[in-house]
């Protein structure tokens, strides 16, 4: 007798559940107990209301929590080619400028590659210091034997970046121009930022086969492009009124006021946001290693599965000091902006 | 003489349903009552202004009467919620995107209280404005920002940035821009409000030294009567968005139209402020203790007769005799009229 029997047969509902009662899909939870050799009643938490597999032992029209999850995994399913073949073709260029990029960066000489990413540096921030501190680094990472492995991971980080950015900042725009566009989109910037990171995999391992590198391209996207689009927005909201009536009164069009008042005036917020989805992207590349990403996620994956201590550790302090320095890099660029607004 | 704008029953209510409440207003609800039964804000009512070509009209008011709201009306950064404005004898809400752009352009230039210039930009670029956003030939933007940089007293100063400068030449900058548009009409909102009084008085004769020269149509904002008396031709006093007097500022200031204006006045420096001109009397006799011009203030007079109410001067335009000036009249131009009284015969 299960614990809600009473409650379906008050309610005169007992021929109804037991329309097409059979006795064969049962819980885990059943079938353990059955083995033990009682009636096979669900062991309950004792909650004061009911829950799916009680109901569904007292009248097994209801389902089971496990239908549910099923239910969800057979509604993914049945779409899933029409996904595919919506998605599959828009993303497809996300993996060649992945493939690309990875190739250049790992074929490329040192000679070519580290004056070209010193010049980049310098170039961005003009700062002597960041500069040599960047030269450091990776004369560090070639000497461990790691460079490779580094320029990995920092293909991956640029491209996601790079994207992040190019869809970010108008996504951004378009949200600070219309107050129905930020309140449909921050609730889906708060899902996106919620979801833990491995949540991400799960849809897109069924999309796309694992060999195919936008399939962590676009974790690590829709995990890294929500700071740019915040700040953007922020930062355009945030330009003073004063200035934009100025704007209107000696008759800008939106084109100019946008180029020429709004998108400067953001610009330290927006390079903020792009410093924190350099940083995010980074601590994703890591994560999509489990999908097959390049770099030295690998080595810290490799280091928890073989328990390859010195292996991890290394590859580990590895991307802090990657991390330390893409955020000093992109912390000077910020600075440079941002003194440039307001007074020299 | 046609006005160069003019505003024509102008009302702006603020509030999502402010067209269907003008009537009520046209019927004689004031503000509060607005505010309490409505939940709408009666910016500006039935307001009637002309504004000459080549004058300086002044709009003064205290804090919330709305000056800032009927400026804007001008070139349309609000728009009314009922009557109408010309400019040029065209109703400027006849005027889609781009003619409206093109007036902001043309037309009208502004200044700002905080100046609101551009950050990033040079004093250069930023007097410049108005006329890359023309698309002007750069060689023409570069000469013409110089021009009006020099000529508010800023050379030297084009490769700086605002931040670097003080508030007084920040609003030089202000002004260079607007001149730079080369607009007949010229609005300003508090321009000069956010300055501290010796750099005031320094702007407003910079001011007043352009106009001399230049003869634009200005529309000044101000809060400070001394301000409105130095700068306007033609004074307008708004009270909870409604016009309570207008016209040539020393009768309204010999003539105050209510007890509101007469508080306001009342504590001015008329000695400063009042001309000649103002309290003269039609020539009626012959013999006068010497001739003086009808542009010279109170002040002036009682320096030149050393306090002796007992003289009569003829009062001259130019050549021409227009009038005679008794001392015993302007003593008694100098005590303001109390509500009630009446102090000129
Ligand atoms: N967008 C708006 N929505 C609602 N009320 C407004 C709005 N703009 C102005 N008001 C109201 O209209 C009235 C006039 O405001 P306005 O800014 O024109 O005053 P002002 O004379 O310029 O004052 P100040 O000297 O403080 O600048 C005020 O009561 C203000 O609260
Ligand atoms: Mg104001």
């Amino acid at each position: 007798m299960a614990r809600y029997d009473a409650f379906f047969d008050t309610l005169g509902l007992r021929d109804w559940c037991d329309a097409d009662k059979t006795d064969a899909p049962l819980s885990m939870a059943q079938l353990l107990a059955q083995a033990q050799g009682d009636g096979g009643e669900v062991e309950t938490p004792g909650l004061p209301f009911p829950s799916l597999d009680e109901l569904h032992q007292a009248c097994s029209k209801i389902g089971q929590t496990r239908d549910l999850t099923e239910g969800l995994e057979n509604g993914f399913l049945s779409i899933r080619s029409e996904l595919k073949y919506v998605l599959d073709p828009i993303t497809q260029p996300l993996s060649w400028m992945l493939d690309g990029t990875l190739f250049v960066f790992e074929s490329a000489p040192w000679w070519v590659m580290m004056p070209a990413l010193l010049l980049l540096t310098w170039f961005v921030s003009r700062s002597r210091a960041v500069t040599w501190f960047v030269t450091f680094v990776l004369l560090f990472f070639a000497f461990i034997d790691h460079y490779e492995v580094a320029m990995q991971t920092l293909a991956i980080v640029f491209v996601c970046t790079g994207i992040s950015v190019a869809f970010g900042v108008p996504i951004g725009i378009g949200m600070s121009k219309s107050d129905t566009a930020q309140r449909s989109i921050v609730p889906l910037l708060d899902l996106l930022q919620t979801l833990p990171t491995f949540v991400y995999l799960i849809p897109l391992i069924f999309l796309f086969p694992v060999t195919e590198s936008k399939l962590y391209g676009i974790a690590i996207i829709l995990y890294a492009i929500v700071p740019v689009i915040r700040l953007t927005d922020l930062g355009i909201r945030l330009v003073d009124k004063d200035v934009i009536e100025a704007a209107n009164a000696f008759g800008l069009t939106s084109w100019q006021k946008l180029t020429r008042v709004e998108l400067p005036l953001a610009l330290p917020n927006i390079m903020a946001g792009v410093n924190q989805t350099i940083m995010m992207s980074l601590a994703m590349v890591v994560i999509a290693s489990l999908v097959s990403a390049p770099g030295l996620g690998v080595l810290v994956l490799r280091g928890i599965r073989a328990l390859d201590l010195g292996v991890g550790i290394v590859a580990g302090l590895g991307i802090v000091l990657l991390a330390v320095v893409l955020d000093r890099v992109s912390k000077a660029a910020l600075n440079r902006v941002d003194t440039r607004a307001k007074t020299k | 003489m046609t006005p160069k704008v003019s505003i024509r029953g102008l009302y702006k209510i603020f509030g999502a349903d402010a067209k269907s409440l003008v009537p009520l207003v046209q019927g004689g609800m004031d503000k509060a009552t607005l505010l309490d039964q409505h939940r709408h804000v009666l910016g500006l009512q039935d307001i009637n202004v002309d504004m000459q070509p080549g004058e300086i009209t002044v709009i003064m008011g205290l804090s919330g009467s709305g000056k800032s709201t009927l400026i804007r009306h001008l070139n349309r950064l609000i728009d009314p919620t009922a009557g109408e404005i010309l400019v040029d004898g065209t109703d400027v809400m006849s005027l889609d995107g781009d003619a409206l752009r093109q007036m902001r352009q043309k037309r009208m230039s502004m200044v700002f209280q905080k100046f609101a210039l551009l950050p990033h930009k040079t004093v250069l670029e930023n007097a410049q404005l108005p006329l890359s956003v023309q698309g002007a030939e750069r060689k023409q933007q570069d000469e013409e920002g110089r021009k009006w940089l020099a000529r508010v007293g800023l050379d030297g100063f084009e490769g700086r940035y605002p931040a670097q400068l003080s508030g007084g030449m920040q609003q030089r900058v202000g002004i260079a821009r607007a001149l730079t548009a080369n607009t007949d009409i010229m609005l300003m909102d508090e321009a000069f409000s956010a300055l501290d009084p010796l750099i005031r008085t320094d702007m407003q004769n910079l001011l007043l030294e352009l106009q001399k020269e230049l003869q634009k149509t200005i529309i000044f904002i101000t809060h400070d009567l001394d301000e409105a008396l130095k700068l306007a031709d033609h004074l307008v006093i708004l009270k909870d968005g409604a016009v309570v007097q207008q016209g040539e500022p020393q009768g309204i200031l010999l003539n105050p139209a209510d007890p509101y204006i007469e508080d306001f006045v009342s504590d001015i420096n008329r000695a400063r402020v009042l001309r000649v001109r103002s309290v003269m009397r039609p020539l009626s006799r012959d013999s006068f203790d010497g001739d003086v011009a009808a542009n010279s203030n109170l002040e002036d007079m009682i320096g030149l007769s050393d306090g002796d109410t007992s003289l009569t001067y003829r009062v001259m335009d130019g050549d021409e005799a227009v009038g005679q000036l008794d001392m015993k009249d302007l003593v008694k131009a100098l005590v303001p009229r109390v509500s009630g009284q009446d102090t000129a015969a």
